[in-house]
């Protein structure tokens, strides 16, 4: 097999299963990729060169011993470095964590690892996943493969921008309030953020415990439900996690794949279009959803009034929860431990100055807003009425869901802005994330996919949202979506297009400096 | 609608055992005041008989069965701790020096 970088994860997999190639040259040939790339991308904060070629041997062996493997044993991949993986360095992008090598594995990575797929390393992200555009990471931002001046997202930039930049194939990724889908949004890639409980959070550094979700990060649809497929499922390990269900998410996709939508209705929510949104993401919108009627569907309009309101009762209900779930990096168990300038040493004044040195600013202020929201005289007006727009947003969706199919949106208000736009300007960063945030509120699925480019040349994304455990018919329709795409462009994924400032100009084999990419 | 000036910040830094410097409760006086502005609109977007929902699923306790099985191993765990002597963790003096 010729280019194994740009294979998706499918065709990774037949490949090895043929006897063409072997998960050791695939991973090889990623490791080979992020170090001709990563010092300018920065997408990785920790490569783990030699487990993942240990990994890669070792399930060549049993391939080659005839052992039954599952699909995607041998395809490495990238892991957001929120998740937890035994014996490698685990920061959550912050210098509390700094040199952190946790003692055991996150559920998901467990899986991984027993599936046979090469961790290739840990990815970039906003300090404690607060952030849209991995800026506040506190080891320094990933750049957007499309555009090295532009954010890649937040807080998953890294896991997006490694997928973007074929230097991995997949990657985790954390949903709080649309982590996965805005980076995918803004680097032409695949995100899901999966029904909440569905995908165990056993291993996953909370943010906010009620609106976390792990989900997989690709360059396809397909590529995303195989992972999804490995990842989910019960965990006894996570009180929140969800009776297990049969799934088979992947089928569902490659069913998708045939374009057809016939009986499908698709609802327009609204609330999510209008000002504030840029044209030409409104315009690529409105084509896609023209492509899902040419499909078969029936597109109908959905009244969400709530989501209005969902913005600001995410920024109350979050910081709340970070609040509670940071206390614990008080520098007495493990990470950074700093001691008072001056004055007693006592574990109360340590507890501060170690917090004070060890968390960045936009932790910071979210730890500050959520002690606030949850301080007395205000816990009623601010955190209790965020919970009770929380119920309003449940009923919307649930209401919608009772006429329509899935729902549709843009994933995000913009193309990926420029590194220092809205860093001083916390509110401008926060609407960034106003349409992703009511599935995490609900808890239910949504599936971000590229769907075009604005007028620079920048991705756009459109999102996919469905009733609680509705991923399965969520893959087929981004499926059908996308083949209609794909036969729109030419027949080749968005990433194929990825035409601007070329990650490694001066090598000619590099498939982002071919002539037809320039 | 109350306004956040850097005596509040320092109260709720305080309460949340952060240390700021004065640039940074200066600072973020600033931005919490515009950023409690807009979220406070949550409580005009909600009337009537509206429950709270605090988690997308109904949550109850869930207890294992209480019988005995691996633990981490003390020794990988104490070698993360900023400071462990005799297997345990150590950590600065509990109480301050008054007591």
């Amino acid at each position: 097999m010729s280019d194994l970088i740009t294979a998706t994860a499918v065709e990774l997999s037949a490949a090895m299963a043929a006897g063409e190639t072997t998960s050791a040259e695939i991973t090889r040939a990623h490791l080979d990729r992020i170090a001709a790339v990563d010092g300018d991308l920065h997408a990785y904060l920790h490569v783990n060169a030699d487990e993942a070629l240990a990994a890669a041997a070792d399930v060549d062996a049993r391939r080659a011993a005839g052992r039954e493997l599952p699909e995607l044993a041998g395809v490495p991949i990238a892991v957001k470095d929120s998740i937890v993986t035994e014996n490698q360095v685990t920061t959550c992008g912050s210098r509390m964590l700094e040199g952190w090598v946790p003692p055991y594995d996150a559920t998901v990575v467990a899986k991984l690892r027993a599936a046979g797929l090469p961790i290739l390393g840990k990815t970039n992200m906003d300090e404690f996943a607060m952030g849209s555009s991995t800026e506040f990471s506190a080891f320094g931002p990933t750049r957007n493969p499309w555009d090295r001046d532009r954010i890649p997202g937040g807080s998953g930039g890294g896991s997006a921008a490694a997928v973007a930049a074929y230097a991995a194939p997949l990657a985790l990724g954390s949903d709080t309030g649309g982590s996965i889908r805005q980076p995918a949004s803004v680097t032409g890639t695949i995100g899901v953020k999966p029904t909440y409980g569905s995908v165990s959070r056993y291993g996953l550094i909370a943010m906010a415990s009620s609106l976390d979700q792990v989900g997989p990060c690709s360059r396809t649809v397909t590529d995303a439900a195989l992972l999804h497929d490995l990842i989910a499922g019960h965990d006894p390990r996570d009180s929140t996690s969800l009776p297990d269900a049969p799934h088979a998410y992947a089928t569902a996709a490659r069913a998708g794949a045939n374009g057809d939508l016939s009986g499908v209705c698709v609802g327009i929510v609204r609330e999510l279009a209008g000002a504030g949104y840029a044209p030409d993401v409104q315009a690529r919108f409105e084509e896609s959803v023209a492509l899902m009627e040419d499909a078969g569907a029936h597109v109908v309009e959905v009244a969400c009034p709530s989501f209005e309101a969902a913005l600001a009762a995410y920024y109350l209900i979050m910081p709340s929860e970070a609040s509670s779930n940071l206390a614990k990096f008080d520098g007495m168990r493990f990470g950074l431990r700093v001691e008072p300038a001056e004055g007693p040493v006592t574990a109360e004044r340590v507890m501060a100055a170690t917090r004070g040195a060890g968390f960045g600013p936009e932790v910071k202020r979210r730890i500050v807003l959520g002690t606030y929201a949850l301080s007395a005289g205000y816990y009623d007006a601010y955190y209790g009425s965020a919970q009770r727009v929380r119920t309003l947003v449940q009923r919307d969706l649930d209401a919608a869901f009772g006429r329509v199919d899935v729902i549709v949106s843009p994933t995000n208000p913009t193309t990926a802005f420029r590194f220092g736009e809205k860093v001083d300007d916390p509110m401008a960063m926060y609407l960034n994330d106003i349409a992703t945030i009511p599935a995490n509120l609900a808890g239910v699925p949504a599936l971000s996919l590229p769907n075009g480019r604005d007028s620079d040349g920048l991705p756009t994304g459109f999102q996919l949202i469905g009733p609680a455990r509705g991923e399965t018919n969520l893959y087929t329709y981004a499926a059908a979506l996308e083949a209609r795409l794909a036969g729109a462009w030419g027949g080749t994924p968005l990433l194929t297009h990825v035409p601007m400032n070329s990650m490694n100009p001066t090598n000619p084999m590099d498939p982002m400096n071919t002539e037809a990419n320039r | 609608m109350p306004t956040i000036n850097p005596d509040e910040v320092a109260r709720l830094a305080d309460l949340a055992r952060i240390d700021l410097t004065q640039d940074e409760t200066a600072r973020l006086a600033a931005e919490l005041d515009v950023i409690v502005a807009a979220v406070a609109t949550v409580s005009e977007a909600v009337s009537g008989d509206v429950p709270a929902t605090s988690h997308p699923l109904p949550l109850s306790n869930v207890f294992r069965d209480d019988v005995v099985g691996p633990t981490l191993d003390p020794e990988v765990v104490l070698a993360q701790a900023p400071a462990a002597a005799e297997g345990r963790f150590a950590v600065p003096q509990i109480l301050g020096e008054d007591a």
